[in-house]
């Protein structure tokens, strides 16, 4: 009984749950157990609401009673990235310099989840502060791949995909500031999605790289992240980047996939040295299986493309700089060193040097110096000049076709410890995924199949206009079904079992 | 405290020109922060008014306050600028724990407000042009308290208290461009520039811009270089200077200062120097060497402001009448010379007593009331006029009342004695006081010729001509009325019993 409750989508728990099939305590009660089962291996959570959940499940279920019309993910449980602030419950953002400290506000994510009704099981692990693409960067210790647990799950989000890929959840919520999002669902199978930038508040969500941070939904069907995408998006007015203007209309697009008639953009940039040979194989099969759906393909060039990794780690790095500045030792998290005869200034330098890993130091220090004076021009100046080019790239391509497709990263999964020393490798991971950032426009990243050589999934991304997210549903629905029909099976299907 | 060495300022204008850099910081009387919805109310308890934005925690966003946009906008325009049609805020990175996110949101390279002037009128009536180089919108940080140490100050403290009921407030940073050609009349011409700078924001009403507050505070950039020189010489720059008397006493003190270094072939060290508020001088702070780096860049949590140019356009067509030139229509209607205006200026007393004319007095009335018995009152309990307990209306009804001879001037004194003691309105108080000119003509000579009788020897002075001794007699009969006669008619009335002419 609660492994069928556990993989069902989304979409059909809420239904279950509607009709009185299912109660909402029954449903959070099977994935909390199934947690219980298997989070010890995995270790997608940091911290499991069993209460706090179990009494949302209640609320959904005395509404249900007392004839109160649910929303379309009530009652549906959700792994919530540990760096959207949760009022009364931990929020760590992977950091030993935020270790105990209970938020007394929540996100306008958490606030919305929760107006949808939609139980929030826990917190999931990340690379700390969102920096790092597998997980590994947790000061909590890494997260496993459910498709091979001595592998990464890709990050920053791992922990919300392999909650996904490990059934602990059905929803996940993820942000993606180079690819946190979509890099996670691409090596675990799973669908992510990086809205507009502006399309969901990011009020609340703890600040890695303020121009670039996206919160977006992650999930195992392109319709549940549909749902999800429309449940925490739109205007806040506690977000001044955020964009006044109606939600595209994801849900609407996610049931009625199709590309027939559509020009679909595949980037020369997009290809080459560095992608692993089943990667490129299942990607080129699946541009075969959108001419084949009735679209058109189109070659593009988008030669500043190739400058966005450098433009991105000297943005991000800077932004980073300031936003970590806060983390002082005076408010709030951890302290160190506070014995009564040392200064703040030593306090802060010690709760510091303690409390931030080393990914996070080198970016504050890259960051700190991208933007010192003498220095502020050559670097953070012309990555900012790099990254009006990549938009400008970005709105030609998008006058010659509707979508773009690309792998979503270079290679699947990869050993947990094999880039650990090694960060230009790291950084590699994101390739793919950066420009969208730096446009801020949005994307999806949704499974295309199994690279041969590993038997580890690979991601298809879709990249659309900014504001345009519905054209990621509306191509994202064909592909899932056009490849299910293939499979037989939804691909995670394949993955083994924990 | 140590000794400076100072030359005479005379002998220092005669050597070297003084140029100066006025910063001036006003907190905007907005209800609510620059970036966030907490109020800005003085006197709460400490951290009483913060949330996650002023706060800084983690995940917080600020949202810009569209009336501290608007009060800018008005500042630069009543300061002659340019309105700016697309700027951005910006942060300026560096550590100190009142500083919740270790970056203040302030602007940089795109201020809201830049080039303008304010002409500035000096005590004999000269009028000097001020420029502005910029004014530009910012927010301001926690305040710290010291413990422990002697001074108040970070130096010997045990721990600091930190309060971040401030943080956040809107601030407006008003910066002149280098002020040339003061000569020796520097000091002062910065202080009209600061007390014309706050008659102008008070008459915008976007902050009350009390000094003694810290609503508007002042850095005093000061640098000599000798005469005929073009190139400035190296600035010191005095901080937190926060009344008009020590704006002009920080500038005298460092061109004074400045002079001894140079004439004993010193160099001047960029610093920052904090004034003594007890003796006029300043001591030095900061070494600031240029190395300082605020690491800037434009505020990626922020939309750019655009103000529309219409609704510049609109704001402009709004701005009130400019305090120097409401002023100098004053003082031609009211009569008044140059100096006595500036006397009504300092005293606070151009609202007074404009309201009390409005109320029906005449401005000679209003003018004496307010800078002679109620400005003492002021000066003596420490209050500025307009915290008297006394409303512009009283003072005309009190004026009224001597204008129609019901009070002379040493009743309505005691009428506004008892007006600002609580006792009620100026009529109250009569009514109380029994305060009303004793105008029975049978009762004031007998009280005549009472005093006559008991004065035998003054009253044969005055029958021997010494009109002048007639005073003691009136002053018998005044006192012997509890002051409540008209003196002049007692005056006439001795005079006519004794049979003198007057």
């Amino acid at each position: 009984m609660s492994d069928s409750i556990i993989k069902l989508t989304a979409a059909e728990t809420a239904a279950k749950i509607a009709s009185g099939e299912l109660t909402a305590v029954e449903v959070t009660e099977a994935h909390l157990a199934r947690i219980e089962a298997v989070d010890e291996k995995v270790h997608a959570f940091l911290h499991v609401d069993r209460e706090g959940a179990l009494a949302q499940a209640r609320a959904v279920d005395a509404k249900r009673a007392a004839g109160e019309k649910l929303g379309p993910l009530a009652g549906v449980p959700l792994a919530l990235k540990d760096i959207f602030t949760t009022e009364g419950i931990p929020t760590t953002v992977g950091s030993k310099i935020l270790e105990g400290w209970i938020p007394p506000y929540d996100a306008t994510v958490t606030k919305r989840l929760k107006d949808a009704d939609v139980v929030i099981l826990g917190k999931t692990n990340m690379d700390e502060f969102a920096m790092g693409s597998s997980t590994e960067n947790s000061a909590y210790g890494p997260t496993g791949n459910p498709w091979d647990l001595t592998r990464i799950p890709g990050g920053s989000g791992g922990g919300s995909s392999a909650a996904l890929a490990a059934f602990e959840a059905p929803l996940a919520i993820g942000t993606d500031t180079g690819g946190s999002i979509r890099q996670p669902a691409a090596v675990t199978g799973t669908v992510g999605v990086k809205p507009t930038y502006g399309g969901v508040s990011r009020y609340g969500m703890v600040a890695f790289s303020s121009s670039l941070d996206q919160g977006g939904p992650c999930a195992r069907t392109v319709l549940d992240a549909a749902l999800l995408h429309e449940a925490i998006a739109g205007h806040d007015p506690l977000d001044s980047t955020s964009i006044d203007a109606p939600v595209p209309p994801v849900v609407e697009a996610a049931r009625n996939g199709s590309v027939a008639g559509m020009r679909v953009g595949v980037v020369k940039q997009f290809r080459g040295e560095g992608y692993q040979a089943g990667v490129v194989q299942r990607f080129d099969e699946s541009v075969e299986l959108l001419r084949k759906l009735g679209a058109t393909v189109v070659e593009l060039d988008c030669p500043s493309f190739d400058l966005a990794l450098s433009a991105y780690y000297l943005i991000a790095p800077s932004e980073c700089s300031s936003n970590l500045a806060r983390f002082d030792a005076m408010r709030y998290g951890l302290r160190v060193g506070d014995d009564g005869t040392r200064s703040a200034e030593e306090v802060t330098a010690i709760t510091r040097e303690e409390g931030f890993g080393d990914e996070v130091k080198r970016r504050v220090i890259l960051g700190t110096y991208a933007l010192s004076s003498g220095y502020y021009d050559a670097y953070y100046g012309s990555a900012q000049k790099v990254r009006t080019l990549i938009t400008r790239d970005f709105e030609r391509a998008f006058e010659e076709v509707d979508v773009i497709v690309s792998p979503t990263t270079p290679t699947t999964a990869f050993p947990i410890g094999e880039r650990a020393d090694d960060p230009m490798a790291m950084y590699l991971a994101d390739l793919c995924t950066i420009p969208t950032n730096l446009a801020g426009n949005a994307a999806m990243s949704l499974p295309c199949g199994l690279a041969p050589e590993d038997g580890l999934p690979v991601g298809l991304q879709i990249i659309a206009p900014a504001m345009k997210d519905d054209r990621l549903y509306k191509v994202g629905a064909a592909v899932e079904a056009a490849f299910v029909e293939q499979w037989g099976h939804p691909l995670l299907e394949e993955a083994p079992s924990l | 405290m140590t000794v400076t060495d100072l030359v005479p300022y005379d002998d220092a204008l005669a050597a070297y020109d003084p140029v100066m850099g006025l910063e001036v910081h006003v907190e905007l009387g907005t209800k609510t922060k620059m970036f966030c919805g907490c109020s800005t109310e003085l006197g709460a308890d400490a951290n009483s008014q913060t949330c996650p934005t002023c706060l800084g925690l983690p995940g917080s966003l600020p949202v810009v306050n569209a009336v501290g946009v608007e009060s800018a906008v008005k500042i630069g325009l009543a300061l002659h600028c340019e309105i700016a049609e697309w700027c951005r805020f910006a942060r300026k990175n560096y550590f100190y724990p009142d500083m919740p996110k270790n970056f203040q949101t302030s602007q940089y390279d795109e201020p809201i407000a830049f080039d303008g002037y304010l002409d500035v009128q000096l005590e004999d009536g000269e009028v000097f042009r001020v420029e502005i180089e910029r004014a530009h919108m910012e927010e301001d940080t926690g305040k710290s308290t010291h413990v422990g140490g002697a001074t108040g100050r970070i130096h010997g403290a045990s721990h600091s208290l930190l309060d971040y009921n401030r943080a956040g407030i809107p601030l407006i940073e008003i910066v002149t461009k280098p002020i040339e050609g003061a000569g020796e009349r520097a000091p002062e011409v910065a202080k009209a520039y600061v007390a014309e700078l706050r008659e102008l924001i008070k008459a915008l009403g976007v902050s009350e811009a009390r000094m003694e507050m810290g609503q508007m505070r002042c850095d005093v950039n000061l640098s000599l270089r000798p005469k005929g020189r073009q190139e400035f010489g190296t600035r010191s720059e005095t901080k937190n200077v926060n009344s008009l008397r020590s704006v002009e006493r920080a500038a005298r003190f460092e061109i004074q200062r400045h002079a001894a270094v140079l004439s004993s072939g010193g160099t001047i060290v960029q610093e920052t120097r904090h004034f003594h508020e007890e003796d006029g001088s300043t001591t030095a702070g900061r070494i600031k060497d240029n190395a300082e780096d605020y690491r800037y860049f434009p505020e990626p949590d922020l939309v750019p402001v655009a103000p529309p140019r219409e609704w510049v356009e609109e704001l402009r067509s709004t701005l009130p009448e400019l305090p120097r030139v409401r002023r100098n229509r004053l003082r031609e209607e009211w009569g008044v010379s140059e100096h006595d205006m500036q006397s009504i200026l300092n005293a606070g007393a151009i609202g007074p007593i404009v309201a009390t004319i409005e109320a029906g007095a005449d401005a000679a009335a209003a003018r004496k009331w307010w800078m002679g018995e109620l400005a003492r009152n002021a000066n003596e309990t420490g209050r500025p006029l307009e915290g008297l307990p006394i409303t512009p209306a009283q003072v005309a009804r009190v004026a009224e009342l001597v204008k129609g001879g019901d009070l002379n001037d040493k009743l309505a004194r005691q009428v506004i004695e008892g007006v600002l003691a609580g006792e009620g309105d100026p009529d109250t108080v009569v009514e109380k006081r029994g305060l009303k000119v004793v105008s029975d003509e049978g009762a004031l000579t007998t009280a005549v010729e009472e005093a006559i009788a008991g004065n035998p020897a003054i009253a044969d002075k005055i029958r021997g001509g010494k009109v002048a001794a007639a005073g003691a007699l009136v002053g018998a009969v005044m006192k012997a009325t509890r002051g409540q006669a008209d003196a002049a008619r007692v005056k006439e009335l001795i005079l006519a019993q004794l049979g003198v002419e007057g």
